[in-house]
């Protein structure tokens, strides 16, 4: 599988940056070909990902770090090679549980489970793991293109 | 940045709602329908929501916690002016049918 870093962010877990990423990684996926629609899907999804952490990871401190790494990589899907973005984000804070992943019942309407549930209804891949003392949140976003030859 | 101003029209306030409804600002915006419904008590409140640019699960959440107090107080709480990524996050909630929401100002005050 083909890698090659995008963008690399180092962020504080500040609640006033987050307008400053959604700005900008929605100009990184236009350019990178997604449709409108699916621009505004993965910048929910990492905003909703940034949120989560600044809330449950690090307890609504700010000036803690948080780091943001967007790759362009190839995956397999529906036996074609297609081109997508990997965005990767890791923190320091506590150790989330994994299971949080599955989010809330929808009529608990509490932000963090309802943000849960945006991440993974708008990436087609979302995996979270916890190692060397750091959260690590990996999602995926196909670029679903008529030619995928041409996406590449 | 998140601007809210009110207007009044007979039983009714209009909040005009322009920037982002995010972590940062979603407080405030809270503050504000809360303040309308529960202080207040605004027989109507109208959400003009033409100038919101993104709204995140604290920005529904805040809309779900309005909407409770109005019917709690019973009171109507219906918004207007949603662009698409607006829109698209209310449906992505699943909880897009329990607003009263309207296309433009005229019909959000007629209803």
């Amino acid at each position: 599988m083909s890698q090659s870093l995008l963008l690399k962010m180092e962020l504080r877990s500040n609640p006033e940056t987050l307008g400053v990423v959604r700005d900008a990684l929605g100009k990184l996926a236009e350019t990178l070909g997604f449709p409108e629609k699916e621009c505004r899907a993965v910048v929910l999804a990492v905003d909703e990902a940034l949120t989560n952490i600044i809330r449950h990871a690090y307890q609504g401190k700010t000036e803690q770090p948080i780091e943001a790494s967007f790759r362009r990589i190839h995956v397999a899907r529906d036996g074609l090679c297609r081109p997508a973005l990997e965005i990767v984000l890791e923190d320091r804070g506590i150790r989330v549980n994994a299971e949080q992943l599955c989010g809330r019942a929808l009529e608990d309407i509490r932000s963090g489970g309802l943000g849960l549930h945006f991440i993974r209804e708008s990436m087609d891949a979302v995996e979270f793991r916890r190692r060397w003392g750091r959260n690590q949140l990996r999602m995926v976003k196909v670029l679903d293109t008529a030619d995928p030859a041409k996406g590449s | 940045m998140l601007q809210i101003s009110a207007r009044q029209l007979d039983k009714t306030t209009i909040l005009d709602v322009s920037g982002d409804i995010d972590l940062a600002s979603s407080p405030e915006f809270r503050k504000a329908a809360l303040r309308e419904l529960r202080e207040l008590r605004t027989p109507r409140v109208v959400l003009n929501l033409t100038a919101v640019r993104y709204i995140d699960s604290s920005g529904v959440a805040s809309l779900v916690e309005a909407l409770k107090a109005s019917r709690d107080l019973g009171s109507r709480l219906i918004l207007f002016g949603l662009n698409s990524g607006v829109r698209e996050v209310l449906q992505l909630s699943k909880l897009i049918r329990v607003f009263e929401i309207t296309d433009t100002e005229e019909q959000a005050v007629a209803r």
